[in-house]
């Protein structure tokens, strides 16, 4: 088997047992993505110069007899709206096309701490804003199941990369589904953890309360292996979680006993294509017969939520966006004075859905209609959150589809608030800040479904128990896309 | 109609955005269908119901007053579109 096609945690042990070098490896994948980068377009930076240094230092380690952490030498690939120092980090932005940030956020450091790989900087929708990443100011990323469709969104660079063998994992970020969509269109796992639980600096802010950034990964164990690397308290975000993370291999335990599954009624409703509610019974069906319990729960705020949503990320966005104004980094046009700058720079640096929501955010914000949109907003986001802690009160987990269809073909959903739909199972999760796993549970027509387990606040470890046990005991994690037959 | 073509023109003001006629016609038609799908909130009584900004129970985060290393300028500097001196240039914003 080709070496891009294992996983991170098979790659490790023949690492540490000198079977291959990690510039062999690292090697192996950039040949991948020579192969399979034309048809996909995964990348808006590569790193090869970079990651070759970096894997010859971990060679260098094994050569001297030293144990090398789980994800050294293995290599992984960034979404582009994560901060690298001294390398492009463009946010899929025309207004960011040539930033290069001063420092690495929080999560890069940590990898390089365990003397991760990295190759690259992955295409994704302009800030994060959108679930195709057809919204790139670039180009558009494929799906490696069907290069007529699209990787879902945001982090569709990331999603796509990991499903080709482009990068062994990656890492994105999670406003309102922009990692789990993604994994479920391209059948690998995806990960949102707890807001808070990893540190969001260096993060490119899109709607602050609601952003978290995650690990893409081939399997269960890879996904907590990167969970470990980037989780835990950082004081240079105030908004992290001030508790230590557990280890989350842990939870690697092939046991659902006695787990109390709800399903959540409301997204089962209408709207959802019926194979993919088919493929979510079926896989609960066998997570019964191996010992769990479950039982109908109702989230009776989820058709608001979608609404709220779309009031409150704009307008946290419409602050957060107000930074590039063409003074301090990023695209200046002329202007004939400093407003007529401000506006010419924005105007021709973000794309169009961008623009949308930060007039969305501006409108939803400004006097005379605060209190009808963006607080009322905030209020039904305390209900949404209030059925969660009622549901939570009953079951341990929550299991529902992570999007309501398969993936769809670029192109498909030109209306925006048709594009919004598609996020109606992972919004209310972000909405109470609570941590979702996507993982692939079935087909429907040669496309992936993905399943989505939602756990309560900093209940990583049961989801990631619940999603190995489901894994261990099938086979869709092993199936390679139709690219990744070589 | 909740936000008509004015509207969507003060609003890329605010939003320091320039429309053209045609821009300001297609995003009126859109930011139209999104602010009356929202209408749907107005369903839920609200009445009484705290606003969550932020979901973690998270109050004055503060750390110990103490000098540290910043961002040395010439880095701080360094993505500017113009720079002089030390200094970020931009148009003037005075008039004489």
């Amino acid at each position: 088997m080709e070496l891009f096609k294992h996983t991170a945690h098979a790659l490790h042990d023949m690492l540490q047992s000198k079977q291959i070098s990690a510039v062999e490896l690292t090697n192996a994948v950039f040949a991948r993505t020579d192969a399979v980068e034309p048809k996909l377009r995964s990348y808006i930076t590569e790193t090869r110069e970079q990651a070759l240094a970096q894997a010859a230092a971990v060679d260098n380690k094994i050569a001297r007899g030293e144990q090398i952490a789980p994800l050294a030498g293995i290599p992984g690939a960034l979404k582009d709206n994560i901060c690298t120092k001294g390398v492009k980090t463009t946010c899929a932005s025309r207004i960011l096309a040539n930033f290069v940030p001063p420092y690495d956020a929080t999560v890069v450091d940590k990898l390089a701490a365990q003397d991760a790989v990295l190759v690259g900087k992955t295409n994704c929708d302009e800030f994060a804003m959108g679930g195709s990443t057809e919204n790139s100011g670039f180009f558009i990323t494929r799906n490696p199941w069907d290069t007529d469709r699209v990787p879902g969104g945001s982090s569709g660079g990331s999603a796509a990369a990991v499903t080709a063998g482009q990068a062994i994992w990656a890492l994105g970020s999670d406003t309102g589904g922009s990692i789990r969509q993604p994994a479920a269109y391209c059948g690998n796992v995806g990960l949102k953890p707890t807001y808070g639980r990893v540190s969001r600096y260096g993060l490119v802010a899109y709607a602050s309360s609601l952003d978290q950034i995650g690990p893409f990964a081939k399997d269960v164990t890879d996904c907590a292996l990167v969970l470990n690397a980037i989780a835990g308290h950082d004081a240079k975000d105030s908004t992290s979680i001030n508790a230590a993370a557990p280890d989350y291999t842990k939870a690697l335990v092939q046991d659902v006993k006695g787990l109390k599954i709800g399903l959540p009624k409301e997204y089962f409703a209408a709207g959802i294509q019926p194979e993919v509610a088919a493929a979510i019974q079926k896989a609960v069906d066998q997570l019964v017969a191996m010992g769990a319990e479950v039982r109908e729960v109702s989230l009776p705020h989820t058709e608001y939520a979608l609404p709220a949503y779309y009031l409150i990320a704009p307008a946290e966005a419409s602050s957060n966006l107000a930074r590039y104004d063409g003074v301090g980094f990023g695209h200046r046009a002329s202007g004939s004075d400093i407003i007529d700058m401000y506006k010419k720079s924005r105007s021709e640096g973000f794309g169009p859905e961008v623009k949308r929501r930060v007039m969305l955010g501006t409108y939803a914000l400004s006097s005379g209609y605060y209190d009808a949109y963006y607080l009322k907003a905030l209020q039904v986001r305390t209900l949404v959150k209030q059925d969660f802690d009622k549901a939570f009160a009953e079951v341990d987990v929550l299991i529902a589809p992570t999007a309501p269809t398969t993936a769809f073909k670029i192109g498909e959903l030109s209306d925006p608030l048709a594009m919004y739909l598609q996020d109606i199972c992972t919004i209310p999760v972000n909405l109470a800040g609570l941590p979702g796993i996507s993982i692939p549970c079935g087909f429907a027509q040669g496309l992936p479904v993905g399943m989505q387990i939602i756990g309560k606040p900093l209940a990583e470890a049961t989801i990631i128990q619940a999603a190995y046990a489901f894994e261990q005991a099938n086979d869709y994690h092993t199936r390679f896309a139709p690219l990744g037959e070589g | 109609m909740k936000i008509n073509r004015q509207d969507v023109e003060t609003v890329a003001l605010l939003s320091r955005l320039e429309m053209t006629p045609e821009e300001l016609e297609a995003y009126a038609v859109q930011l139209n269908a999104i602010l009356e799908y929202a209408d749907i909130l107005n369903k839920l009584d609200t009445k009484g119901v705290e606003p969550t900004a932020h979901v973690l129970p998270l109050k004055n985060v503060m750390r110990p007053d103490e000098v540290k290393p910043s961002l040395p300028r010439e880095l701080a500097l360094a993505n500017a579109p113009e720079a002089e001196d030390g200094y970020f240039k931009v148009p003037k914003i005075m008039e004489g």
